[in-house]
């Protein structure tokens, strides 16, 4: 789950770290209120799930209370493209208006989950090339990059900040303040099952003191049941509203730019799927697992969804019975039909437990639809359909 | 012989009164597995057609021989799970259940260092050796009885291969779902070196998915350590980039994770590669049929 920088920065902030003093506002008004509270000059950020928000236009500064106003005016409504956002880019719904620093030095640090066979612990990484995209100092510079990895059973130790701080070129008392900062980032990252942070850039200020001027925090979905304070960070306008549908069926569900909608169980199958799709020269318009042991009200659940998506042209139902019932999905693609009076062509290949009964059920259910035996003719004749 | 799962293997089953581990305790007792008690904390003295249920996994141990267990508790439970069955000194450990955090498995992997268990799962689909049975979801009627072993990342793709196999008559020796999270008790390599010295698989199918770097650490152990031959298939060509994979996670595995480079590591190691699913059982049948050819 991802969190908008305001409120991985009051994260950071109950942990202890120095960050920028700001306040969030949804209108200019309220950005033209706060500009006062914070001394001289401050930026205006916009809020959204993704990254290079300022080359999109989505970052300004302002010397005024008046400035501030017009540059909330500006960015407050825009829908803000970047390279993560995809060409349709995402609505600014609030911005951060923060005290602007000078800054000496950008330094990067994150934590990250090595997941490598024999390795699997949390590892710190710091760059002295801070402020760029990390891909690629990684690509263009790797021998920037200084890794550190934390024993679980040890925790984080004092050397292991000495070791980064030298990397970094800090000076005593900065590498005091870095240790410091070190200690609660991996602190945070343990108590709230992070998945990410990452604090880029890690500013050295004129004055020599360190401080998060950029950060982001993601959080790992199995962790989310046990801090509801994290759930509660979530912003539901940041995320495709079907995906937010059917999350609440439990049904995984991704949107893409496809035609070919599909329906699977299991997520490697349903991946797999994709692929077939793709080579049998269509495109999927989704990747949609509904899981292992779905009801029929499930299914017509998922089917909805998939429905719903308006670029959809043909839907492709590829079931691997095995606690899953074949003769289950049957009675929930009936049902769905009948409820939501479909006029897509459909191609169902149904395989596994009660294949037989499932299939006859549609036979007789009057529903249109082609059938498929194999994995890959299934996905031909999906295709063959859209023509 | 098989792998993992032999006619010594007495299984306890944790979470066995819940509705997921009694329904597939029941299935894998069709198959004929021998599960010789269940566990639930709480429910000591009760039991599951039959079979005894206990408290505690050590009373499972001591009363009834229990070696292998299956877990199904709630995410939440889990580890706890995970570690009592160490703690009890379980030979094989098998996690059914989904969702356990990353930060947890990384305890777990620290608890299973210098232990003599060995842990398969979490989120997987578990493991099947026909003719002695099963620990996990995989239907009863996919497998047969032969001589080519499966390991995999999914679920219902990897019935949908062993089905595939099945169909043309070829059996297997052990089925093994390794699960699809970030961190796995076993992984490809430490199920590849079983099959590897196990005198009943000739053949091995590889199934893995984008992610990490799983697929390609074995390709490289495939090329020193495995003389079978092999043969492998990697989901997810098609996937967006970045959906499932954390950003700043393609640093740590140098910028590997996609199908396109898993599939070079092994068209590189010898493996034999296959991008249709749907021929992985046609390219093994015809490996056994050369290897035949060979040998007479």
């Amino acid at each position: 789950m991802k969190i908008h920088e305001y409120q991985a920065k009051q994260l950071l902030q109950d942990y202890g770290i120095p960050v920028p003093r700001g306040e969030v506002a949804a209108t200019p008004e309220e950005a033209h209120g706060i500009a006062p509270r914070l001394a001289g000059r401050v930026v205006v950020k916009a809020q959204i799930h993704a990254g290079g928000r300022g080359k999109g236009g989505g970052i300004k500064t302002a010397l005024s209370p008046d400035e501030a106003f017009t540059a909330a005016r500006s960015i407050l409504g825009m829908q803000l493209v970047t390279h993560q956002t995809g060409p349709e880019g995402k609505k600014v719904r609030k911005v951060l208006v923060e005290e602007a620093s000078a800054v000496r030095k950008e330094l990067y640090l994150s934590l990250v989950v090595d997941r490598s066979r024999g390795k699997e612990c949390v590892v710190f990484m710091a760059s002295e090339a801070g402020g760029m995209d990390i891909e690629q100092v990684a690509e263009e510079a790797p021998e920037k990059i200084v890794r550190c990895a934390v024993h679980p059973a040890v925790g984080f130790s004092p050397f292991q900040a000495r070791k980064l701080s030298a990397s970094l070129g800090l000076d005593a008392g900065q590498g005091r303040q870095f240790a410091e900062i070190c200690r609660n980032l991996y602190r945070l990252f343990l108590e709230k099952d992070c998945s990410l942070l990452e604090i880029n850039p890690l500013a050295v200020t004129a004055q020599g003191q360190l401080l998060a001027l950029d950060t982001k925090l993601n959080f790992d979905d199995d962790g989310l049941y046990r801090h509801p304070e994290i759930r509660e960070l979530r912003d539901a306008d940041q995320e495709e509203p079907l995906e937010i549908a059917a999350r609440s069926t439990s049904v995984n569900y991704i949107k893409l730019d496809g035609n070919v909608g599909c329906m699977v169980n299991g997520a490697g199958l349903a991946m797999t799927t994709m692929d077939l799709i793709k080579m049998a020269g269509g495109e999927p318009a989704n990747f949609l697992d509904v899981g292992g042991s779905a009801s029929p009200e499930q299914i017509e659940k998922a089917f909805r969804i998939l429905t719903s998506d308006p670029d959809v042209r043909c839907i492709l139902i590829n079931i691997f019975g095995g606690v899953l019932r074949c003769d289950r999905v049957s009675a929930g693609l009936i049902q769905a039909a009948a409820n939501i009076q479909m006029k897509l062509p459909m191609v169902v290949r149904l395989q596994g437990t009660n294949v037989e009964e499932g299939r006859r059920m549609l036979q007789e259910s009057g529903l249109r639809f082609t059938v498929a035996d194999g994995l890959y003719e299934a996905a031909q004749k999906a295709v063959s359909l859209i023509g | 012989m098989a792998i993992l799962l032999d006619w010594k293997s007495r299984i306890v089953i944790q979470g066995i009164t819940g509705s997921e581990g009694s329904f597939h305790t029941r299935e894998s007792v069709k198959l004929g597995t021998k599960v010789v008690a269940g566990v639930t904390p709480g429910k000591g003295g009760k039991d599951l057609d039959g079979i005894p249920v206990y408290d505690r996994v050590i009373d499972a141990v001591e009363r009834q021989g229990a070696n292998v267990s299956g877990i199904y508790t709630p995410a939440a439970f889990a580890p706890d799970a995970i570690f009592e069955a160490i703690e009890a000194g379980i030979g094989l450990i098998v996690c059914l259940t989904e969702g356990l955090p990353v930060l947890e498995m990384i305890k777990v992997k620290q608890a299973l260092k210098g232990s003599g268990s060995r842990l398969i799962g979490p989120n997987c689909p578990g493991i099947t050796t026909p003719g002695v049975g099963k620990v996990g979801f995989m239907p009863n009627f996919i497998h047969r009885e032969g001589n080519v072993g499966v390991v995999s990342r999914s679920g219902t793709l990897t019935y949908e291969m062993i089905w595939q196999l099945t169909g043309l008559g070829i059996g297997q020796s052990t089925s093994v779902g390794i699960g699809g999270d970030p961190i796995v008790g076993s992984g490809f390599i430490d199920i590849l070196e079983l099959f590897q010295k196990d005198p009943q698989t000739e053949a091995i199918v590889m199934i893995g998915e984008i992610g990490g770097t799983a697929e390609e650490e074995a390709a490289e152990f495939i090329r020193g350590k495995v003389t079978k031959p092999v043969v492998s298939f990697i989901a997810g060509q098609t996937a967006p980039p970045g959906r499932r994979m954390g950003h700043a996670g393609a640093i740590i595995s140098g910028g590997k994770g996609t199908a396109e480079e898993k599939f070079k590591a092994l068209e590189l190691a010898g493996v034999t590669v296959e991008k249709n699913p749907a021929e992985i059982g046609r390219r093994v049948q015809e490996i056994l049929k050369a290897k035949k050819q060979e040998g007479s």
